[in-house]
């Protein structure tokens, strides 16, 4: 299986396309609050932004957490959600250790990355990959560069 | 609360009355009709009928307004500020990108109109969730990068899903030209909001993305985003704002002879070698940054050091350039280092003027104190050409008001001449001119504009496409490109994807979300919101046929040679005319 890294955040523009690719193909919903992947500016010493996301933990500590089976255990780490079994008790975001999961206020329900890769192609930086859970180990640098797509000729130039 | 409809046929307005701190929210008119944006804030303001009242009344209202494509589609990330304007009195608007639009839109917002005056100054938070006044008075005179500082501080939760609007000391102040700064890099710069805005008693206005939307069934949305991503991130026309970004155009202009430098006494000069795209971006570009939902990236940030002591004691700033900072507060001042010309932007920016109006009214000083018509007793520092340090000291004067010479060159270069003489070099085309000295239609097109913005339609590039002096074909094509835009100032699009967003295509993505209404009326629509808003700008004083070019602008001499007075002036007669036929006169 496959899931998401986000190994080159020093490139990120904060564009949020990914945000808004899986609001829009995850969820079928328009916002920044239902969605697996936050983008925030990292603020301090540092500029640019950082990502929330999940890190795919095997054992997932919001699965154990979680009184229902809304949230269980995936192959090859992170979780699988079920959103129609879950409480809204919001315990799971409260012991996600890397504040992955955001507690949508309307409904009340958990959003979470799981891992399906929607959203990679959007990035037009490469900062976030769909990576085989072999390479989870693997450090950042190791993980293929794939074309940085906006600087990519190709096709009629519209001006 | 269940999801918001994307495709409501009304528009979904939150209205704040800072003085009785109410807060209302209100369906208002069809969408099918006034569509969003600049076409919503108008209608808004209509609606108000307090186009009669002065434009300072308290119960003036400043509108902030999306669009029906907001958000949903790449480069849809624009908002529309509506006002009356405080530099000349009239019904305008300024655009901004940012987080703005984005957030307002998951607000679950169209508008937010906010009117009246708050007793104490005064931060606004407002959300799908909340709406809330807190009470700054400390934050008087505070910087724009202070204030942002501290007003993110006052929600917790929400980093990265919301905006961060502020005024500085120019705003506060009550300047002509005050801006707005929306998340530290982006303005709504032209025409003084950030003086509407302090007039209001509001330091600044947090909006928090707080809300969702629901999204049509079926593929045809998401594959129609889809293709447009990749439309705009894999053409060279997108690659280059993100590579140098508009800067690039110094050299090419400067070659051309249509870059104003010392207020315009010339459009050339051997100097722009300091100071080219490519060099500013080897030397001192940090990174880019984007609009949140833009993948372009077009905001360039240059990193400037500082030594702030006699030893190794320096600080560093990330200072946003464009463009037309580098103009008017680089060229136009003929200051030609980079390094300094931050400094400038930096300044500019604390103390929240808008960098391009205040760079080309310091020009004009800088000219008038050259001939003697002000000294230093006006001016309270020397302002030469090519000497920053009087200038940066000069903007801190603009912004606080402090004498009777900076309280009228902050109502713009044609109120200072008004007192003390050298009217005929103000390069003020219905307002401070912007960087382009391309010729005859661009100064008409600027001086006669909706917005007198350069981006209100493209003279610029009809100057210099276009060689033959037919006023009738540059008025056609005046007309024809406001339209445009209109169409796309309603949606809100940034105006970099205008080629990417044709008619069809901005049809295509309405429809696919289920507004094929708006869609099947679109251009009529536009029309139709193009004419209310020049009804507006005339019934709030605005009198195309006493719009007139200062004398500079006949003196100067582009690829093309001398400017030609008689083509300028019968460009400016026809179009006056369309504007008044568009206003209904
Ligand atoms: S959501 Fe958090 S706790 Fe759960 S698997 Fe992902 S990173 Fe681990
Ligand atoms: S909020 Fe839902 S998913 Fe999270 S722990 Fe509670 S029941 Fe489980
Ligand atoms: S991998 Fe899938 S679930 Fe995770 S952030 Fe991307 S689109 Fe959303
Ligand atoms: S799509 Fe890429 S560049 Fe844009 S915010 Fe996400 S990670 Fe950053």
């Amino acid at each position: 299986m496959k899931h998401l890294r986000t190994p080159r955040m020093d490139r990120c523009i904060g564009c949020q396309c990914c945000v808004l690719a899986c609001a829009r193909l995850v969820h079928k919903l328009h916002s920044w609050t239902t969605a697996g992947i936050h983008i925030r500016s990292s603020g301090g010493l540092t500029t640019g932004f950082e990502a929330d996301v999940c890190v795919a933990c095997e054992p997932a500590p919001c699965a154990q957490t979680c009184p229902t089976a809304a949230l269980t255990q995936r192959k090859g780490g992170g979780v699988i959600v079920r959103h129609e079994l879950c409480l809204r008790c919001g315990e799971c975001a409260g012991v996600c250790p890397v504040k992955a999961i955001q507690m949508e206020q309307d409904s009340g329900l958990p959003y979470l990355c799981v891992h399906c890769g929607q959203c990679a192609p959007f990035c037009p930086y490469g900062c976030i990959e769909f990576t085989d859970d072999a390479d989870r180990d693997a450090p950042d640098d190791a993980i293929p560069v794939p074309s940085v797509r906006i600087r990519k000729e190709s096709g009629h130039a519209p001006n | 609360m269940p999801p918001i409809d994307i495709a409501r046929p009304f528009s979904r307005i939150l209205h704040y009355d800072a003085t009785s701190g109410k807060a209302r929210v209100e369906e208002f008119g069809l969408r099918a009709e006034h569509l969003g944006g600049s076409g919503l804030a108008a209608a808004l303001y209509e609606a108000s009928g307090l186009a009669a009242a002065s434009p300072d009344a308290e119960e003036q209202p400043i509108i902030f307004a999306v669009g029906p494509l907001t958000g949903l589609f790449p480069l849809m990330s624009k908002c529309v500020c509506g006002f009356r304007s405080p530099y000349n009195g009239q019904w305008t608007e300024s655009h901004a990108g940012g987080r703005l639009a984005l957030a307002l839109r998951f607000a679950g917002y169209d508008a937010l109109v906010v009117t009246g005056r708050a007793s104490e100054l005064s931060c606004l938070i407002v959300g799908g969730h909340r709406v809330r006044a807190v009470p700054v008075p400390f934050l008087r005179g505070a910087d724009v990068f202070r204030t942002g500082k501290y007003m993110r501080g006052m929600v917790k939760g929400f980093s990265g899903h919301r905006s961060t609007i502020r005024i500085g000391r120019a705003g506060e102040n009550g300047v002509g030209f005050a801006c707005i700064n929306v998340d530290s890099f982006r303005h709504f710069g032209r025409l003084g909001s950030g003086a509407v805005l302090g007039g209001k008693n509001i330091k600044g206005i947090q909006v928090v993305g707080d809300s969702v939307s629901a999204l049509p069934p079926g593929k045809s949305y998401p594959s129609l985003v889809r293709d447009i991503q990749l439309a705009v991130t894999t053409t060279s026309a997108m690659r280059k704002y993100h590579d140098l970004g508009t800067p690039e155009n110094l050299e090419p202009l400067n070659k051309l002879h249509a870059l104003p430098w010392r207020n315009l006494q010339k459009t050339s000069d051997s100097g722009i070698s300091d100071m080219t795209g490519q060099r500013i971006a080897e030397d001192l570009l940090l990174r880019q940054s984007a609009c949140a939902g833009c993948p372009v990236g077009c905001i360039h940030i240059a990193l400037l050091r500082e030594q702030f002591g006699d030893e190794h004691d320096y600080l560093y700033k990330q200072v946003p350039y464009d463009y037309e900072p580098l103009f008017s507060l680089g060229t136009m001042l003929h200051i030609t280092d980079p390094e300094r010309v931050l400094s400038l932007m930096d300044e500019t920016e604390k103390t929240g003027l808008d960098c391009m109006s205040a760079g080309v009214a310091l020009a004009w000083a800088a000219e008038a104190f050259e001939k003697g018509l002000v000294s230093e007793k006006e001016t309270l520092v020397p302002l030469r050409f090519g000497e920053w340090e009087g200038f940066e000291t000069a903007l801190r004067h603009l912004a606080g008001r402090d004498n009777d010479f900076y309280r009228l060159l902050g109502q713009g270069a044609l109120a200072a001449a008004a007192c003390y003489g050298g009217d005929d070099f103000a390069c003020v085309l219905g307002q401070e001119m912007a960087g382009y000295a391309t010729g005859e239609v661009f100064f008409v097109a600027q001086t006669l504009g909706f917005r007198h913005s350069h981006l209100d339609n493209g003279g610029y590039s009809f100057d210099q496409t276009v060689t033959e002096k037919d006023a009738g074909a540059a008025v056609k094509y005046l007309l024809k490109d406001e339209h445009d835009r209109v169409m796309l100032t309603c949606m809100v699009a940034c105006l970099f994807a205008r080629k990417v967003y044709t008619t069809e295509k901005l049809q295509e993505c309405l429809s696919s979300l289920g507004l094929e209404d708006m869609a099947g009326v679109l251009p009529e629509a536009a029309g139709a919101v193009r004419d209310l808003r020049w009804k507006l700008k005339m019934g709030t004083g605005f009198d195309p046929q006493k719009a007139r070019i200062p004398k500079r602008f006949t003196e100067i001499t582009t690829w093309k040679g001398g400017i030609d007075a008689t083509y300028m002036e019968e460009t400016r007669g026809l179009y006056s005319r369309e504007i008044l036929r568009m206003g209904g006169r």
